[in-house]
């Protein structure tokens, strides 16, 4: 019987949210790593019962849990994240040289066929990858080492890598985003890499238009058409019809042109969620009101979903990877809060249920569908 | 039989109780607890120290015999009674955050 498996990463532990297709009663196991930061857990599309999870602490650093049960059990693999050669500086905030420095692991992108095979994204920005089911960890040191990487600086939440996308028509091209250097591409399996933004205009930059710089805060893809991107920029949505070499602003009627997450519906390639938040200020939803907004032509014209979601007193956020869909026939779609709440829908966002309501906050949502 | 007292997330994390025991090669310091340690129970690598520095995490502390060690030098012996195991030797985490 087919289902689905919500994963959880919170402030304060992991949680597994599972239910049958109709979606309608849930039910949470956790605590994971109680106490611990859970930046991200996700599956394995080749293996679904395989789970990474990325727990982090102030205290004891980084550590990579991996279960093969669909996280009802789970063992730590390797947590060693040693940069390549020498690691030297990128631009700290004052705009001095600073070096880099391993901080933890924001993002974690299992192969598309082969469950011992995962990328890291991690901050200080780099990108790592295992091939031994997570036991060693090796960095593909052509990002770092591009030639503007001297030239990144932190965003407010630090120089985070946190969006990997595999393109699945081509297992050498992959997509990353860092904030706040923005889009960079390989074509060679990570051993060189180049940035894609030219179209990305930033005003807090000298030059709104540079090359990199950019904070960009999230892209997706349709696995149909890998070559189409979204992505939820720091200011602005926009839209990329070309693997990143040119981009779109496509924010249209949106209420405003901040927020983090961006997603794309599981059969319909033009369809993209995001959920607008009151300015980089404020960090929390305009009027009170959450919404999720809706576009079913690739941007520019948005509707808002409003039906079952909180319209007043509401101030949560949506931080950057706590959104996803699942591809049952009605798509689902999955969203958490810094409220602790884990919001779903079962018919493309059109009315919403709390899965979940007292959660720590939420740092990330992953959906499995199980057949 | 050198005693060592972990912090709870690094109990759960190791499986073991509050205290475990373990035999530690030559002079007992700080660096040889943590090899010992470490070897004994793999996952807690990095999560004490640094796996390439071996620098301490800073919101780690090591005391034993009513003194703050954290700042010794990882090479410094420890005070006879950690070394004859009358005495435990602690690892905390520092309070802080919420």
């Amino acid at each position: 019987m087919s289902g689905v498996r919500v994963l959880v990463g919170t402030r304060k532990g992991a949680f597994v949210l599972t239910s049958d297709a109709k979606r309608e009663r849930w039910t949470v196991a956790g605590p994971h790593f109680g106490g611990w930061e859970i930046y991200h857990v996700k599956g394995s599309p080749a293996e679904p019962d395989r789970l990474y999870a990325s727990q982090t602490s102030a205290w004891f650093g980084q550590l990579i849990q991996r279960s093969n049960d669909g996280g009802k059990t789970w063992e730590p693999v390797g947590n060693k994240f040693e940069y390549e050669g020498v690691t030297g500086t990128h631009q700290w905030y004052d705009g001095t040289p600073h070096p880099w420095e391993f901080k933890r692991v924001w993002h974690l992108e299992p192969s598309l066929s082969d469950p011992d095979t995962v990328y890291a994204g991690v901050e200080d920005a780099a990108i790592f990858r295992t091939t031994d089911g997570g036991q060693n960890w090796k960095e593909l040191p052509g990002l770092r080492g591009h030639d503007t990487g001297k030239s990144w600086q932190p965003g407010a939440g630090g120089m985070c890598l946190h969006t990997i996308i595999v393109d699945p028509r081509n297992p050498k091209r992959i997509f990353t985003a860092i904030s706040a250097a923005g889009v960079f591409r390989t074509d060679d399996a990570g051993e060189t890499w180049r940035p894609v933004n030219r179209g990305l205009h930033s005003e807090f930059m000298p030059d709104p238009t540079a090359e990199v710089g950019h904070c960009v805060h999230r892209i997706a893809l349709h696995p149909s058409r890998p070559d189409v991107l979204f992505m939820q920029k720091h200011w602005d949505v926009m839209r990329s019809g070309d693997a990143g070499e040119s981009w779109q602003e496509v924010s249209g009627n949106l209420p405003t042109d901040f927020g983090f997450p961006i997603d794309v519906h599981a059969h319909e390639p033009e369809t993209i969620y995001v959920v607008p938040i009151h300015s980089d200020s404020e960090h929390y939803p305009p009027e009170g009101k959450l919404r999720v907004y809706r576009s079913r032509t690739g941007g520019n014209e948005w509707e808002a979903l409003t039906k079952g979601l909180p319209q007043k007193d509401c101030y949560v956020n949506v931080l950057r990877d706590a959104m996803a869909v699942d591809s049952l026939d009605s798509c689902g779609v999955y969203f958490g809060t810094t409220g602790g709440q884990v919001y779903a829908s079962a018919n493309a966002g059109d009315s919403w249920q709390a899965i979940v309501r007292d959660l720590p906050p939420v740092l990330s949502v992953e959906v499995q569908t199980l057949k | 039989m050198i005693r060592v007292v972990l912090p709870p997330h690094l109990r759960t994390l190791a499986h073991v109780d509050r205290e475990v025991t373990l035999n530690v090669d030559g002079e007992v310091t700080q660096r040889s607890i943590l090899d010992a340690l470490e070897t004994h129970y793999p996952m807690l690598r990095g999560t004490i120290r640094d796996h390439v520095t071996f620098q301490r995490r800073a919101f780690v502390r090591f005391f034993a015999c009513s003194e703050d060690l954290s700042h010794e030098s990882p090479d410094t012996p420890l005070p006879d009674p950690v070394a004859k195991g009358t005495e435990p030797f602690l690892i905390l985490g520092a309070i802080a955050g919420g």
